[in-house]
């Protein structure tokens, strides 16, 4: 398979009123095209500015990071984001917003028509064609992040970027929409990378774990392969022993020998 | 999935409706003398809610015209009463004409308006841009900032001589007096507006690369509208405070030349009548630009 999105001794430093800060060192990863792989560590290990990285919204101190062969000199519409609090544009319908999107990336070669079609497709596909005219304040969290999703996939990126999409939702609208998540990924079959501190949610949506060391200067300290044939079922799986084995195997790394108060 | 939680949402809304359908269906229909009663009784109920609303306010202007007559019985100035017959009097004919100095109220009133529109008005066209663009660069930040300092606490009838002085006229002068002073509370809300964006917002706009035409109508602008229209409001009220005493320096017909005039008359009826349609009108325009702005008000929760 080929690789997809390649990290190569990537390094981040802030420059604080303090002096250098390393946040993270020697990150090395290729993620191959079609992967699902999740980077899970505790708070404040770099995790999410390794996501910022490839999105291109921050930029690297030192290495390279590629995305399809091209060196990832900032952001665009080509690696889609779904951001932790949704990031909806509150006087904008849910519809709009998704508009907005689908606009710039296919606004040039397509009709109004079809880009209409293609907004009113992606809200579809996240099951939110009856709330496409009300605005996100009159929505709950769990549909707005489903919007926030469907604004990313109507984009048709290389690449998936998932910034904790979930965290900030309730436990049992996070296992829904986990589920469903899958079921997306699968069938449109996009490139993934998804930040997480959900044990859980890692193992059962990726093909690899990217286990973070602590910060501060944190870097890759364990990959893991996630062996578990799709699709997954969250009930069968939670007798299963070889999914035991796995979760309790981040959980070992997160715990134990990592594990130094914060 | 997720279409059955919606469908749940709607369901959870509809009993309500069907509530209110419920209690108000019967109510034509031959009334038993009992439900009548409780027809009754739920008006009674309405009334007096209203009536509870209203109650602190009427007594807060009770208390106030009580106050007055007091005063007024003390001091010789004019009473609630005699005021406002001199009030009907003076209302019954608002638009006369009877020279350049003699003019109805309605026109003291429209001509007073009609500065501060066009004196805020100018205001609006150069100070919101000066914000946005004062917001957005940083530099343009620090240079203008210590212009601003300086200029703004400046009280706003010193402008009046400068005003005088360039334009040669009374009139341009109140609208140089008017934009001068209410220029700032538009231009530092609006530039504390823009850098007040949720940072969410930009990346969004970051990431899908907009033009950047459309990052201003699409993220900038209705961003940072809320803001302005603080600002805007901010702005009227100082208008319509500084409008009478610019009036009252330039002369012309307004209410400030008004009040100036029947105080040389010794009216001081028709001054205190001045009083309230300055305070009328000001409140007024104040609640105008609320309901405005409750418009573009995004409860993002």
């Amino acid at each position: 398979m080929k690789r997809y999105v390649q990290l190569e001794n990537v390094q981040k430093v802030f420059e604080t009123k303090k002096g250098r800060f390393v946040a993270l060192r020697d990150i090395n990863l290729s993620v191959h095209e079609g992967e699902f792989v999740s980077i899970i560590g505790h708070s404040g290990c770099g995790k999410s500015t390794l996501l910022n990285l490839i999105t291109g919204l921050s930029t690297a101190s030192d290495g390279v990071l590629l995305c399809a062969g091209r060196e990832i000199a900032g952001p665009g519409p080509d690696r889609a984001v779904v951001f932790q609090n949704h990031s909806l544009l509150p006087w904008m319908s849910c519809f709009d917003n998704v508009y907005l999107a689908v606009e710039r990336v296919f606004g040039a070669q397509e009709s109004k028509t079809q880009l209409r079609q293609r907004t009113h497709d992606a809200l579809k596909l996240v099951g939110l064609t009856d709330a496409a005219h009300k605005f996100p304040h009159e929505i709950s969290g769990g549909m707005k992040q489903r919007v926030g999703i469907a604004r990313a996939l109507s984009m048709q990126p290389k690449v998936l970027l998932l910034d904790e999409p979930l965290g900030a939702l309730d436990a049992l609208t996070r296992a829904h929409l986990q589920d469903e998540l899958a079921k997306l990924v699968a069938a449109i079959g996009c490139t993934t990378i998804m930040v997480t501190h959900d044990v859980d949610e890692a193992v059962l949506l990726s093909d690899r774990i990217v286990m973070m060391t602590n910060g501060p200067a944190a870097t890759i300290g364990q990959i893991l392969e996630i062996d578990i044939p799709r699709p997954r079922e969250r009930l069968a799986l939670a007798q299963d022993a070889h999914y035991l084995r796995l979760r309790g195997e981040v959980l070992r790394f997160l715990y134990g020998r990592q594990y130094i108060a914060a | 999935m997720n279409v059955v939680s919606v469908s749940k949402e709607w369901q959870k809304a509809e009993p309500k409706v069907a509530k209110i359908e419920t209690i108000s269906a019967p109510e034509p229909a031959a009334i038993p003398p009992a439900a009548g009663v409780s027809v009754l009784k739920r008006y009674g109920a309405v009334i007096f809610n209203i009536l509870r609303a209203l109650f602190p306010a009427a007594l807060g202007l009770a208390i106030f015209v009580g106050l007055w007559a007091i005063v007024a019985h003390r001091s010789g100035l004019p009473g609630p009463m005699p005021t406002w017959n001199s009030a009907l009097k003076l209302f019954s004919d608002p638009f006369y004409q009877r020279g350049p100095n003699d003019q109805g109220i309605g026109w003291n009133v429209l001509r007073s308006l009609s500065r501060v529109g066009m004196g805020f008005g100018l205001a609006a066209v150069i100070g919101i841009p000066l914000g946005f663009l004062i917001g957005r660069f940083a530099f343009l930040s620090k240079m203008m900032s210590p212009i601003i300092s300086l200029l703004r606490p400046v009280s706003p009838l010193a402008w009046l001589p400068i005003g005088l002085y360039v334009f040669k006229e009374a009139q341009p002068a109140a609208i140089w007096v008017i934009f001068i002073s209410s220029i700032w509370p538009m231009i530092i809300n609006t530039a504390v507006g823009v850098t007040r964006i949720p940072q969410d917002y930009l990346n969004v706009a970051r990431v899908l690369k907009l033009s950047e035409w459309k990052v201003f109508t699409k993220v900038l602008f209705p961003a940072v509208l809320p803001y302005m229209m603080t600002g805007v409001r901010l702005s009227i009220g100082v208008a319509w405070l500084v409008i009478v005493a610019a009036e009252m320096l330039t002369g012309g017909v307004g209410l400030g030349f008004w009040v100036w005039d029947e105080w040389n008359n010794l009216n001081v009826e028709h001054i205190i009548i001045a009083i309230f349609v300055v305070g009328i009108i000001g409140l007024l325009l104040e609640q105008l630009l609320l309901l405005l702005a409750r418009r573009f008000d995004y409860a993002e929760k």
